[in-house]
């Protein structure tokens, strides 16, 4: 808007976080230069892509070196672009539209499936964000459980919900969905089973305010349910 | 029959040393019979809903537990994926259900900092008294209903009537008693009502006195004390290990507070002691929690003396699209630390929602922690873990 005060015009980019720069440096010590892939920070928490070789070292540098022994979690992710209507894949009407070309997050990632992990300390104010890549054909990385015992499960409902395996484990098995359940429903491309069983009817025209300079988007809104 | 001559009765004079082998082969063979397995739950009152733990038992003793959740997932980092950002907070509301709006405040500020607004200051300060006032809502209960699973009835009601006085602040501010959805991006719904604040502070002197009736009531017990003193001791390494957090790390000795370590909210602007205690066992939590409930009176009454006048939402856009990026915001909660994980991709709603409860990880310490304790301090573990169902299965 025209009106407000623009103060990110005279902004200069923000100093690296010291900390940050101490992180990265124990980091590349303890895992080599070449482990240590890209680095972000990600409104004051840093988050670091490393190699996959190297996922179960990066946490014992953190337990060790970076002195974050606490472990906060460990989940997945999938870049893979959302379903969407009129998708041959069936697509949720109700779902907020999502961009349909893939792009990756903070440190970014070399394809479709990453781990991440947040460690913290608690001996002083300090976090960190780890990522890894998983290969999406054959999604295993290395088991946290003997740094961080807490890691056990968290990486079993990574393993159930993203499919993505945890060599070293002690045991991989459900901890949320029955044993029988097939499939991974955090990934993409499951789908949302209550709406597939019961189509959401749509969603509400938002009416044009007097004082919107644009209507909203007319391209937003859903056939009329019949 | 003849009376005479040798009696027909055997001599019962047997070697003594081979009746002792006798004996110490029968308790062996005894030993030997096999664990037992118990079940405990998935309807068990000690477990705030539908956790089912299977015990291996020898005699007394538990040999190794397994707890068996997801009796009550409802997959919310699914279902937040087909959502817009103001429709999540329906549902994080009800992922921990006794502080449903603590669980508001960090996703809404995950958003807030993606979308770079900030809320003004006095929806700040309500947002810190409407969270302390959850957590003071949820340790009640805990500290009457810790002294129900020792077999005191009479805390139980102490909380349940106490909490009440809470609830209707919440309610009367809010709207809703449990579910109060009333944060928004850059803010709140509502102002407070006329004369809320008076009666806050009222409500908050009540609050005091019943932290001091529990602890003449229970801390000083004996029965109290020997169920509960040295027994389910997390040390501090394991703990932070499992990603044990909030008032059960404090309790084994840990000074870590995300309100103090890592300021939010108007925390900054209040003064409040963290408090902790060395002992780690079932004791020491019940403990801290009284402290923490008393911290979070004095926060409030703090917060209700400083609070600013002005607005309550920021300027924002009618229909919200949260820019690309990802955060991630914790906040120290009733049970313990609990983030969001929000990746966005620039759409209304959000990419993935990571959600980190801190039951979760509390209650993953289970099969280390029950190794080698009795039956009956399974309970007392369970109970001064304190955890609720929701916030374990999301």
């Amino acid at each position: 808007m025209a009106d407000e005060p623009g103060p990110e015009v005279t902004e200069a980019p923000p100093a690296p976080d010291p900390d940050h720069e101490t992180m990265l440096a124990a980091l590349r010590a303890g895992l080599g230069d070449d482990a240590v892939l890209e680095h972000a920070d990600a409104f004051g928490d840093l988050v670091v892509r490393v190699a996959p070789a190297a996922w179960r070292d990066a946490a014992t540098v953190a337990q060790r070196d970076l002195s974050c022994d606490y472990l906060s979690f460990i989940a997945g992710i999938d870049w893979e672009p959302a379903a969407r209507e009129g998708d041959e894949a069936g697509g949720d009407t109700s779902a907020p539209v999502q961009p349909t070309e893939r792009s990756y997050g903070a440190a970014g990632s070399a394809g479709r499936f990453q781990v991440f992990a947040h460690v913290e300390s608690t001996s002083r104010p300090r976090g960190l964000t780890l990522k890894t890549d998983v290969d999406e054909d054959a999604p295993s990385v290395a088991s946290w459980v003997s740094v961080y015992p807490g890691a056990d499960w968290h990486e079993r409902e990574c393993w159930e919900m993203f499919g993505i395996a945890f060599d070293g484990h002690p045991s991989l098995r459900h901890l949320y969905l029955p044993s029988e359940f097939e499939g991974h429903p955090l990934r993409k491309d499951f789908p949302l089973l209550a709406r597939v069983v019961k189509p959401w009817p749509g969603l509400v025209d938002v009416e044009a305010m007097p004082g919107d300079d644009a209507p909203a988007e007319p391209a937003a809104t859903a056939e009329e349910p019949s | 029959m003849s009376t005479t001559g040798e009696s027909p009765v055997p001599s019962l004079t047997v070697e003594r040393s081979s009746m002792r082998h006798l004996a110490d082969a029968q308790v062996g063979v005894e030993l030997d019979t096999g664990d037992m397995i118990l079940n405990l739950g998935p309807q068990h009152p000690a477990t705030h809903g539908t956790l089912r733990i299977v015990v291996r038992l020898d005699g007394e003793r538990v040999v190794s537990a397994d707890p068996v959740i997801g009796y009550m997932h409802r997959g919310y980092e699914k279902l937040t994926e087909f959502r817009t950002y103001p429709q999540v907070t329906t549902l994080i509301n009800r992922i921990d259900w006794l502080s449903s709006f603590a669980n508001e405040v960090p996703f809404m500020t995950a958003a807030e900092q993606l979308m770079a607004i900030e809320a003004p200051p006095r929806a700040v300060y309500i947002r810190t008294v409407l969270t302390e006032l959850s957590r003071i809502a949820t340790f009640l209960l805990f500290l009457g209903e810790m002294g129900l699973q020792v077999g005191a009835l009479t805390p139980a009601f102490y909380g349940f009537r106490d909490r009440e006085y809470v609830l209707n602040l919440i309610e009367a501010a809010t709207g809703g008693r449990f579910h109060p959805n009333f944060n928004r991006i850059g803010g709140l719904k509502d102002d407070l009502p006329w004369g809320w604040i008076a009666e806050c502070r009222s409500t908050m002197k009540v609050v005091l006195d019943a932290c001091d009736d529990f602890e003449d009531l229970v801390l000083g017990n004996e029965i109290f004390e020997a169920r509960t003193q040295g027994i389910g001791i997390i040390p501090a390494s394991v703990g932070a290990g499992y990603g044990v957090s909030g008032s059960n790390l404090r309790a084994s000795g840990v000074d870590w507070d995300l309100r103090r370590d890592r300021p939010y909210l108007a925390y900054p602007e209040v003064d409040f002691q963290v408090w902790t205690h060395p002992d780690g066992d079932s004791y020491s939590r019940y403990w801290v929690r009284l402290q923490e409930t008393r911290e979070a009176a004095r926060i409030v009454l703090q917060c209700l003396d400083q609070i600013p006048s002005g607005p309550i939402m920021a300027k924002v856009p009618r229909i919200i699209k949260v820019p690309e990026g990802e955060v991630w915001v914790e906040t120290e909660n009733p049970l313990g630390q609990m983030g969001y994980y929000v990746i966005s991709k620039g759409a209304t709603g959000p990419f993935r929602v990571k959600i980190r409860s801190a039951s979760f990880s509390n209650v993953s310490t289970l099969p280390w922690l029950l190794r080698g304790v009795y039956v009956p301090d399974v309970i007392t573990i369970l109970a001064s873990l304190y955890f609720i169902l929701g916030d374990i299965d999301r």
